[in-house]
């Protein structure tokens, strides 16, 4: 089938070369499509994805070449949708944080393996949002777009209007009118437009879709829409790096938050390819999804054994996952089962014990995502269902300063003293 | 009862360019049956072989999602505008 290029969209997209890419082929049926700014199945409105011409045969240069890159995402270039230079350009650099060895916690948890934490909140905009957008940068020069657009609950605004500001490219951004003031704040900062719907994050991204398909949205790329296919494949480098820190080994279990399921399922994409390449060991691995209470979609579908999620009207602090109609929620249940693994939620009181926990015992605050995986974490070795004597990754996706709103009520000074050494012993505070 | 139909990219091939159709029907499923009489070929883009929407289909009734409200059997009101759109990622 043909490339439709979607309205508005540059006319002679067809033959960019963005680095290994050969081709976007449908999750669904398989159907092929050149690259272009495309991301539905034109025979049965499937999820494109981007389907790869990998080196074959050396797996050792491959690895050194990996090795010697930079500490950013482009020391996988060659497993990304991504023109060769592609360091050479200005881009916000994302990746490579920390893979936090998180003993005190293990110990808190019962956990007898080693219990790790990967720390997106690291990144420049401090969630893992700068990954994926920093691929879908690339698609947008590719592709000739001049506006770059997205729809978000708010990581992803921020990153885009710092991705933006960067490449030079002009940001417009939309969210629900009602997000936590630190997103609003940073989706701002960058100087691009920002614009609050009246509605939902589903209803925002109902908005976009609309917009792309409209002569008002000609030069948008919108990097989770139709930009989606280059975008998605950025979440596959948070797999490729928690490995590479492990030593070129695979994790026996992992625990990921999920919106719209799209992080969770690149990064069984990630692992599959690091294990087809001969870079990791073969090995089984149980992928885990968590969601809020609030907005538990794809867990009511694990737990009743469907294959299809119903959407639901998302009612939870943790804002960033509140997706009450994810577009990969079909794939992680997919993923979850085959893996052996589950999909979990947690209400909003444990969200914010979990914040507080992962803070207290590992120094780490997380926004109110990484208070999903790690409240999904407790609840999981709690009930039996993770195995605590193997090894394990937990996902902090965001940082804790983005959701002050979520700990704010319940933190603050443990005591109030006058400025003198008897208030002070009168406190108990002497050690 | 008349309603307005807006088509995404990749069905504009069977509405020959057109971004919004009319049709007629009560129900969302006269619609697409309507719509499938006027568009040959449509039809079987949005609904699969057991004559259900597919999976990565979203369809809205005057902004709701008719999965909220009774599938293929909500009310197209006349007037109404009815959006067929793709599953999209996360933000
Ligand atoms: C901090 C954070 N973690 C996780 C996610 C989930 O990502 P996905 O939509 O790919 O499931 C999101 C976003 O939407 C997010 O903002
Ligand atoms: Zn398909």
């Amino acid at each position: 089938m043909a490339v439709q290029a979607a309205a508005g969209t540059p006319a002679d997209t067809v033959g960019v070369s963005l680095g290994p890419a050969a081709a976007l082929s449908c999750r669904e049926c398989g159907e092929r499509t050149p690259l272009g700014p495309v991301f539905a199945c034109e025979a049965c409105f499937g999820p494109l994805e981007i389907a790869y011409d990998f080196p074959g045969g050396d797996t050792e240069g491959l690895r050194k070449r990996i090795e010697a890159g930079p500490d950013n995402i482009w020391r996988y270039a060659p497993l990304l949708p991504v023109p060769e230079d592609v360091a050479a350009k200005p881009n916000t650099n994302p990746g490579f944080t920390k893979l936090v060895r998180a003993d005190r916690l293990a110990r808190e948890l019962g956990v007898t393996g080693s219990l790790h934490i990967k720390d997106d909140s690291g990144n420049p905009t401090h969630s893992f949002k700068d990954r994926v957008v920093a691929i879908a940068v690339e698609a947008a020069r590719a592709f000739g777009f001049t506006t770059l657009s997205c729809s978000s609950t708010g990581n992803l605004a921020g990153a885009v209007g710092a991705a933006a500001a960067r490449a030079g490219l002009r940001s417009c951004v939309f969210i629900p009118h009602d997000l936590e003031q630190g997103k609003v704040v940073m989706a701002a900062v960058y100087g691009g437009e920002l614009v609050g719907i009246e509605g939902n994050y589903d209803d925002v991204n109902r908005f976009c879709s609309e917009l792309i398909g409209d002569p008002a949205g000609e030069g948008w790329g919108f990097v989770n829409v139709n930009l989606r296919p280059y975008y998605a494949e950025g979440s596959k480098t948070l797999a490729y790096e928690i490995c590479e820190q492990l030593g070129w080994r695979l994790p026996d279990q992992l625990v990921v938050p999920i919106a719209s399921g799209s992080q969770l399922t690149k990064i069984d994409k990630g692992l599959k390819e690091l294990i087809a390449l001969g870079l990791v060991e073969d090995r089984p691995y149980r992928i885990f999804g968590a969601q809020a209470e609030g907005c538990s979609p794809v867990s009511r579908a694990f737990k009743d054994g469907h294959d299809v999620v119903r959407p639901v009207r998302p009612d939870t602090i943790a804002k960033s996952l509140a997706i009450g109609n994810p577009a990969d929620g079909p794939y992680v249940l997919d993923i979850a089962r085959r893996t052996g693994g589950a999909v979990e939620d947690v209400d909003d009181p444990r969200i914010v014990d979990a914040i507080k926990l992962l803070a207290r015992t590992e120094g780490i605050f997380a926004e109110t995502a990484g208070g999903v995986t790690v409240g999904v974490t407790k609840k999981l070795i709690e009930e039996g269902r993770l195995d605590p004597a193997l090894t394990t990754v937990v996902l902090n996706t965001g940082d804790g300063l983005k959701t002050l709103d979520a700990v704010a009520p319940t933190t603050g000074p443990t005591a109030v003293i006058r400025p003198n050494l008897d208030s002070f012993r009168e406190a108990g505070l002497a050690s | 009862m008349s309603v307005n139909v807006r088509i995404p990219t990749i069905l504009r091939t069977y509405t020959g360019g057109q971004a919004e159709v009319s049709a007629e029907g009560a129900t969302l499923s006269e619609v697409l049956a309507d719509l499938e009489r006027n568009h040959t070929g449509i039809g079987a883009r949005v609904l699969d072989d057991a004559g259900k929407l597919r999976r990565f289909v979203n369809v809205y009734v005057n902004d709701d999602d008719v999965r909220f409200e009774q599938g293929l059997e909500t009310p197209t009101p006349d007037g109404a505008g009815v959006s067929i759109i793709p599953a999209v990622a996360g933000g």
